[in-house]
């Protein structure tokens, strides 16, 4: 079976119905995509295909083969993708597990909608479970990427404020 | 008396694997720094902490606690840093394996910062001082006229040498007394009370960091484990044909329970070995087990529930505290006001499920596994595998959440057995139905509750009543009362000011594994509490803000041994960590001036607080909500902490911000439910964590400023969460929320 994963072509030998994800992991070694939940409950898995967010613990290998797929290790060199330098801006993660999962999600969002809403970020984001609860940030961050300068310093004093 | 050695280059390399070259110091501190958490174990009598020193400057920091999510692999390390004078950006944090050397390495109980800042400090001025004087020794010139600033060691007449070049001349030299050296004055901190980006930030948003499900060791296998549904079950028969005939898998093994309490031990399972994650999950499928019933296998969390409420409405029960005569002041009130709530059962569901990863040989067993605790898995593999305790070598990875669960070491167990068993590396990958349907399960309660109120609205008498399956039970089935340690979580310790207060306990045997999840019991009693001091609040008629104020009463330090309970203090003594009510009081000041308290809202919202001491430290949150319909939605949260110094602001806004989303989580929608013993849930489809489209559009967090001891973070912002939420529904509808969660009762 061959895969076309971050523009390489990849073969590999697999059950057709084999999930995407244990492909990646166990059988490709791409391990950023993580296991949350195997019923496409929580997000954690998220890759692209063909520029759509999927699941890809829902997604069989062979739902994959025809299409460019793209994991946490292919969205940027580097981590220069203008989500990656937010999640950096605004110091995201906390334990970091959903975030492979979160920044895919997000991505595929403003590929299609550049300048989502507050609710359009809620319903795009809402099957991305977070246990630590990093989601003011994560919107927050969201949002930073296309709001202008002074309503990126209004969000930034909204995820906390110090004492002094 | 601290004594400070050098480490020789052989026992750091010992100690962590690493190829140390230059300086390597170690501390040895008093053995009452490791101090004894919920259940600690009280690993090991000293403390090492180690700091090397590369001759090309590079600066290297032991992390000996696991990373879940609090920055700790951050937090501490920039405390060594700044009193080194080193340069952030040339330290490289290095994980510790597990090894009671380092003195207590079980991350749990919000005690990092607090067991670990000063001996940090003290660490990097160590360091500092060895590299001052190296230099004095090198220039021939007095240490007084030398000092560290910059990576480097700098002399009046311009002189300068960096760190990497004094590393082996630094390494030859006497250590200093740790009690006498000079820290730096707090208002020279570079680093401490910075918001530093935690380290593994770059690595974290690229998919490069390594979890417990990421290890891969070569030649590894995948293991899948069908466990017994109801506790102390055995297997009674099964069939692995169709598992055997699965392509990828390779083998299927009884794995037996041991006999007695369950502990940290395993229970018992068949487990389905594969040369993948998809065959053994496939395999295990296709496995037929039929289990043996078991004293618990017809416990029903309802039915318990039931018998909980009536035990704690029905009579005195066991008195733990008492002060004056709550009777007879009962007897005397103007009024009388009394309620009962109950709150379920709750599961952990980290992102990342239990995973452990096992290799064994010749030589002994090593582990890798996102562990809480890695000197208790070192300790329990060794037993398990009857081998020395030196012979297991444990790596802790990140840990993709905690939260308690991986304080348990049952996963590393079941990984080490079946590598023994089969001879290879063998990975044991929870599934989520797994994680959630055998959890270490956080404690449901029932919590009875009378107040006498005077004709001027003050509270006369308070009279607590509680019933709580027991932590202690799952490592003694004879425990069925909670403990001292578990009613100073909020229960036995309120701090109310007044004349009569009575606090008593019932006996709630256990059913289930009882574990301990963020902020343990202060979850269930910061509720109870929280709610009826709002009751009290309404009924009186006063503000609630107002009257929490007035029932701490004036400001004192709290001692709870006149009126005979065994206050737990978290493991530290009072007179170190006074129990000090200015510090509750302050927070509710803080928090009612931060937000338009009292403001006149529309028909449907309002705006409730709560407040709860935990972990040493104090906070308060208000939330404001709307009902519209049937349907709940949280609008804003808002926190406030007294946590004494802060290391990293950033990271206690993250956990402040967390944690009340965490008790939203759990107000909103967290119930576990049994029967038949079993776990009624097993995914996020009926088990839901908070979704973004939950979590209110406003969530801030205020830090009070201090330089008093640092106290624990973690934890303390959720208890106050979910009373804060059902009085704001209270002050929204006029409907009291007495039993969680509150998707009982609203769409949420």
């Amino acid at each position: 079976m061959k895969l076309t994963i971050n523009g390489n072509l990849t073969e590999l030998e697999a059950e057709p119905d084999m999930p995407l994800l244990w492909a990646l992991r166990d059988l490709l070694g791409l391990r950023g995509t993580k296991y949350g939940c195997g019923k496409g409950l929580c997000g954690a898995c998220t890759v692209h295909l063909d520029g759509q967010p999927r699941r890809s613990c829902q997604l069989t290998v062979a739902d994959a083969a025809n299409g460019e797929i793209t994991t946490i290790e292919g969205l940027s060199a580097e981590g220069a993708h203008p989500l990656q330098q937010a999640w950096r801006e605004y110091n995201v993660p906390q334990c970091g597990y959903c975030q492979a999962g979160q920044l895919m999600s997000a991505s595929a969002l403003l590929a299609s909608n550049p300048e989502p809403s507050d609710e359009e970020i809620n319903t795009a984001m809402a099957g991305n479970l977070c246990r630590c609860g990093t989601y003011p940030r994560i919107r927050t961050a969201i949002k930073s990427t296309f709001a202008d300068a002074a309503a990126n310093a209004n969000a930034k004093a909204g995820s906390g404020e110090d004492a002094s | 008396m601290s004594t400070f050695s050098i480490v020789s280059r052989r026992r750091f390399l010992q100690l962590t694997g690493l190829a140390a070259s230059g300086l390597v110091l170690g501390a040895v501190v008093p053995r009452n720094v490791a101090l004894a958490g919920i259940l600690d174990q009280a690993e090991g009598s000293q403390l090492n902490v180690f700091v090397s020193v590369a001759t090309d400057g590079t600066v290297e920091i032991i992390a000996h606690r696991s990373e879940m999510g609090t920055g700790i692999r951050t937090s501490l390390p920039q405390v060594v840093a700044d009193e080194m004078q080193a340069d952030w950006q040339r330290v490289k944090v290095i994980q510790a394996h597990g090894d009671a050397r380092y003195g207590s390495q079980n991350t749990d109980g919000s005690r990092s910062v607090r067991d670990f800042y000063h001996i940090m400090r003290q660490m990097g001025a160590a360091a500092r001082t060895l590299l001052e004087q190296a230099a004095a020794a090198t220039w021939q010139v007095p240490v007084e006229e030398c000092a560290a600033h910059d990576h480097a060691v700098h002399h009046g007449s311009g002189k300068r040498l960096g760190f990497g070049e004094l590393a082996a001349r630094a390494a030859e030299l006497p250590l200093p007394d740790l009690e006498t050296l000079r820290l730096k004055d707090t208002a020279d901190f570079r680093y401490i009370g910075k918001d530093v980006p935690i380290v593994d930030l770059q690595d974290m948003i690229t998919g490069n960091a390594t979890y417990g499900i990421d290890v891969h060791v070569p030649g590894m296998l995948y293991a899948s484990i069908e466990r017994t549904p109801w506790l102390q079950g055995r297997i009674a028969s099964y069939d692995s044909s169709a598992a055997l005939a699965v392509k990828g898998v390779l083998d299927v093994v009884e794995l037996k329970a041991v006999d007695g309490a369950p502990g940290f031990n395993p229970v018992e399972g068949v487990a389905v070995i594969a040369t993948n994650n998809y065959s053994a999950l496939k395999g295990r499928a296709a496995l037929r087990v039929r289990w043996r019933e078991s004293e618990h296998s017809s416990h029903s969390a309802e039915s318990y529930l039931d018998e909980l409420v009536s035990r704690v409405e029905g009579g005195a029960g066991q008195v733990r505290r008492q002060r004056g005569d709550v009777d007879a002041a009962l007897a005397d009130a103007a009024s009388v006001v009394e309620a009962t709530y109950r709150t379920p059962y709750l599961a952990h569901a980290s992102m990342e499920p239990p995973v452990a990863t096992a290799r064994v040989t010749d030589d002994g067993c090593e582990i890798w596994a996102c562990t809480q605790t890695p000197q208790a898995t070192r300790r329990i593999v060794a037993e398990t595998l009857d081998l020395d305790v030196a012979a297991v070598t444990v790596h802790v990875t990140l840990l993709g959440g905690g939260f308690g669960r991986k304080s348990k070491p049952d996963f590393s167990v079941e990984a080490a057995r079946l590598a023994s068993h089969v001879g290879k590396p063998v990975q044991v990958v929870w599934s989520r139905e797994d994680d959630i349907r055998h959890d270490y399960f956080h404690a449901c309660s029932a919590q009875h509750f009378k107040g006498a109120l005077d004709e001027d609205g003050r509270v006369t008498a308070w009279l607590g009543r509680e019933a709580a399956p027991p932590i202690g039970s799952t490592f003694d089935t004879s425990v069925r009362i909670n403990s001292s340690g578990g009613l100073s979580q909020g229960f036995a310790s309120v701090p109310f000011a007044v004349p009569n207060l009575r606090i008593e306990s019932h006996e709630a045997p256990g059913h289930v594994r009882i574990g301990w999840l963020r902020s343990v019991y202060n979850v269930p009693y910061a509720f109870g509490v929280g709610s009826f001091v709002d009751e009290l609040a309404h009924a009186a008629g006063r503000d609630p803000a107002d009257f929490w104020l007035q029932l701490i009463g004036e400001d004192r330090l709290l001692d709870f041994s006149p009126e005979g309970f065994e206050y737990s203090n978290y493991g530290r003594s009072l007179s170190e960590y006074p129990f000090a009510t200015a510090r509750t009081r302050t927070v509710i000041r803080e928090l009612v001036a931060s937000i338009p308290w009292g403001e006149e809202l529309p028909p449907g919202q309002g705006w409730g607080l709560s407040v709860a001491n935990s972990f040493l430290s104090d906070v308060a949150v208000a939330s404001k909500v709307d009902v519209t319909d049937g349907r709940l939605r949280v609008l804003e949260l808002h926190g406030v902490i007294d946590a004494g110094r802060v290391i990293n602001p950033d990271r206690v806004h993250a956990q402040m911000e967390g944690g009340m989303i965490f008790g939203l989580s759990l107000a909103l929608n967290g119930e576990i439910t049994f029967s038949g013993g079993e776990a009624q849930q097993s995914n996020f489809h009926d088990y839901p964590i908070a979704r973004m489209d939950q979590v209110p559009g406003v969530i801030r967090s205020h830090i009070v400023a201090s330089d008093a001891a640092p106290t624990g973070v973690g934890e303390p912002p959720t208890p106050p969460t979910a009373p804060a939420i059902a009085n704001a529904v209270f002050a929204a509808t006029g409907k009291r929320i007495r039993e969680l969660p509150l998707s009982k009762h609203f769409d949420v």
